[in-house]
């Protein structure tokens, strides 16, 4: 008897996790900080060139999924805009970047202005009408 | 611009319907193994165990209830429009053998609670891949690196 009720509580736990994960999963939220301390990456430590206007940095790893499709997205969205750039990193081998900046899942998506100040975050499969607003309202993103 | 990290090698890919379908089978084979309970439940999980080995150890072409997707269920379906890499399911099928394993240790130990406990974990994890295509186990996979590299057992470029 115990069995079927364990059966039936991993069946509500799934749903509601699921289910909260399927609303706010991929979703841009601005990233809200003083702007003395806002977080910032550059050319160097990225190993890429920053965008002119604005770069989007995917945090990725083999065993992901959603990080093949959040790729295409981006390298769709940015290839025929020499303004913006995407680095794709594996969070693996980037564990200095992934602990700055409290990277927990992959995919995780950090858009950057043009002084990599990162300025969005996006974490989990990213929406594409997520990525174009965020891009829309990186600061000299919209005039270009 | 775009630029990646990815190495270019060999992908194996899979057809990423017949993951679900594994993960709808393994669900409801788990639910089961917990309504029977340790005992009666245990032949299940045997079998469930020997499939979570197969596809981990060997790849996802030899999961059984995979074979049962692309012999029985393909067909009818078509071809898929899209392949995704085989490297993301395969260690979901590992995570699912671990929570089997230490299920099978407390069938065996007459750890009930433990039994209970890890299969309970394996069925909210193949049925969050089964409804929402979402890979528990993956997310995982990150958390478990950043602990490795902090115990400094790991982090070194694999």
């Amino acid at each position: 008897m115990i069995g079927l009720w364990i059966v039936l509580a991993a069946v509500a736990v799934a749903l509601a996790f699921g289910g909260y994960r399927a609303l706010t999963d991929g979703r841009a939220r601005a990233v809200q900080s003083p702007a003395d301390e806002v977080p910032r990456l550059n050319a160097a430590r990225l190993g890429d060139e920053l965008g002119a206007r604005a770069t989007f940095v995917q945090f990725s790893s083999s065993v992901c999924a959603p990080c093949r499709a959040t790729h295409k997205l981006l390298a769709e969205l940015t290839v025929g805009d020499p303004g913006v750039s995407h680095i794709d990193l594996d969070a693996e081998h980037r564990l200095d970047l992934v602990e700055e900046f409290g990277i927990t899942r992959t995919p995780t998506v950090l858009l950057l202005d043009d002084s990599g100040a990162v300025r969005h975050r996006i974490v989990g499969a990213a929406r594409r009408a997520d990525v174009l607003e965020a891009l829309d309202q990186v600061p000299g993103a919209r005039a270009a | 611009m775009s630029s990646t990290t990815e190495s270019a090698a060999k992908v194996e890919l899979v057809d990423p319907r017949g993951q679900r379908f594994v993960a709808g089978i393994t669900s409801a084979l788990l639910a089961l193994i917990l309504i029977l309970g340790p005992a009666a439940g245990l032949p299940v999980l045997i079998v469930q165990t020997l499939a979570f080995a197969a596809a981990s150890l060997f790849g996802l072409g030899f999961h059984p209830w995979g074979w049962i997707y692309r012999t029985a269920v393909r067909p009818r379906l078509g071809e898929p429009t899209e392949l995704e890499d085989a490297r993301p399911p395969r260690f979901a099928q590992g995570v699912g053998l671990l929570f089997a394993v230490v299920g099978l240790i407390g069938a065996f130990a007459g750890l009930t609670v433990l039994f209970y406990v890890a299969i309970g974990f394996a069925l909210i994890a193949a049925l969050l891949n089964a409804v929402f295509n979402f890979c528990l186990g993956c997310e995982f996979y990150l958390l478990g690196k950043r602990l490795l590299a902090r115990s400094g057992a790991g982090g070194a470029e694999g």
